[in-house]
């Protein structure tokens, strides 16, 4: 077994390397059926964050991903990349223009888990959600959370990651907020009402 | 390699099937702690207000996770692997070629993925409007690059070497050269952003970059290798550096559903 390669930071220029021009469009420009998910990256005294990137990647509205590893198979759909990348502003503000996810299915039922489905082994739906890695200035590593959804109430509390969190102020932390014309996602790094960050 | 690819092992599988072999039934990825530095890192004063201080919950590796972007071709341009192409002239510099392979853990190669690499220019300066440091621009270097892997996972950069550069972290504190790197393998779960150093620079004691991966071998690893036999005579020197991303589990994992804390 090979040893793996050491992550680290994005530094200061991360702006020189990693921004496209269309890296904010999970889904094409213009077309129609779209949502803004938007937020802002702030630090553990609460000031934006000027110099992070953010990075989602989510199934598309029938719960697929256009990717071999799939075993339901690939689909792939016209428009969409489900993978997203928005460098902060000044202001410590991002946005990435995609689709509302749709369930995707979890993990099996087990004797230890009991859920809906039993021990027959079938898959527990997860609720509708998109992966985020936060990339910053000052972060060695980075860090990945998950978008959840308002709308999404009952989804939401059958959700195996979601529900695993015990702490109903650190859930909620995990659910976005809906605005004119999609999502508010808020990240805060550290300090009050950090974001849950997952070991992935 | 003997070993399955998910879309073939999976093809005929159904969302329902009644056990085993289902849409949750995914590899995941080994997990490689240790590795990696750790979020709060005072000697990297950056961190001290950007690390969460609750420990990460553990997320497993369910279908969002074991698939990404699988970003090519239609990414790169025709010179986008050459730094010093695209300008009127040629930069000033060390002219190098950086070559090498992305594997994963398993020695697999990852073929036709996206590579993206940022760096300074010769005397340490970056195209940036936060870096002023008294140290020129040169007109003829941007200092940024893409590529995509081959089938072998082999990747091939021309550029300059970069120069040190002072930072304001501690007293006199200078920036090893290195060269930024972004990988995504074919997970999520995979998606690396690493910085290549230079063999033997003598700015490594002082980095708290560098020091900060806990594993002496593991910083190594971030060392790309002089390479005489590839070094192109009255032309370039060449440094090869292999990227190793996270392996696959050996066996399907039956996920249970209860997460635990990390606590
Ligand atoms: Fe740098």
């Amino acid at each position: 077994m090979e040893p793996t390669t050491p992550s680290q930071t994005v530094g200061p220029y991360l702006h020189i390397g990693l921004p496209w021009p269309d890296g904010p469009y999970a889904l094409r420009e213009g077309a129609p059926g779209g949502v803004w998910l938007r937020g802002t990256v702030t630090d553990g005294a609460g000031a934006p964050v000027p110099d992070a990137l953010i990075e989602t990647w989510q199934a598309d509205p029938e719960g697929r991903f256009d990717h071999p590893d799939d075993p339901r198979g690939a689909v792939r759909r016209d428009g969409f990349r489900g993978f997203g990348r928005c460098p902060t502003d000044d202001e410590g503000r991002w946005a990435v223009y995609t689709l509302k996810p749709g369930p995707v299915p979890g993990p099996a039922g087990s004797a230890a888990s009991a859920g809906p489905s039993g021990p027959s082994g079938r898959p527990v739906l997860q609720a509708p959600h998109i992966d985020v890695s936060v990339f910053a200035r000052g972060m060695l590593h980075r860090t990945v959370t998950r978008v959840y959804f308002p709308d999404e109430e009952e989804a939401n509390g059958r959700d195996p990651v979601l529900s695993s969190i015990a702490a109903p102020q650190e859930r909620a932390t995990l659910v976005a907020s809906a605005t004119e014309d999609g999502y508010r996602f808020d990240i805060r790094l550290q300090g009050e009402g950090e974001t849950v960050f997952f070991d992935i | 390699m003997g070993q399955e690819t998910a879309a073939g092992r999976d093809a005929s599988a159904e969302a329902d099937a009644p056990q085993g072999r289902d849409a949750s039934a995914v590899w995941g990825y080994r997990r490689d702690p240790g590795v990696h530095p750790p979020l709060d890192y005072p000697g990297y004063r950056s961190t001290a207000l950007r690390h969460p201080q609750r420990p990460l919950k553990v997320l497993p590796h369910l279908l969002t996770e074991v698939t990404g972007p699988l970003l090519g071709e239609d990414r790169i341009g025709p010179l986008d692997h050459d730094l010093t192409r695209g300008h009127d002239g040629e930069p000033q510099g060390q002219r190098i070629t950086v070559q090498g392979r992305v594997l994963d853990a398993d020695g697999r190669p990852v073929p036709h993925t996206l590579v993206e690499i940022w760096q300074a220019n010769a005397g340490g300066r970056y195209r940036h409007k936060g870096d002023n440091w008294p140290c020129p621009l040169d007109p003829n270097f941007t200092g940024v690059g893409r590529t995509v892997t081959d089938a072998e996972g082999r990747y091939s950069f021309t550029t300059v070497r970069p120069g040190a550069y002072p930072w304001k972290n501690h007293d006199n504190a200078w920036r090893p050269a290195h060269i930024h790197f972004s990988l995504f393998g074919r997970a999520f779960t995979q998606r690396l952003v690493t910085q290549m150093y230079f063999p033997g620079d003598p700015l490594f004691f002082q980095d708290p970059m560098w020091n900060s991966i806990p594993d002496p071998q593991a910083r190594e690893r971030l060392v790309a290798r002089y390479d005489h036999a590839l070094t192109q005579p009255e032309w370039a020197l060449a440094y090869t550096w292999d990227i190793v991303l996270r392996g696959r589990e050996s066996t399907v994992f039956e996920h249970e559903l209860a997460l635990e804390d990390d606590d």
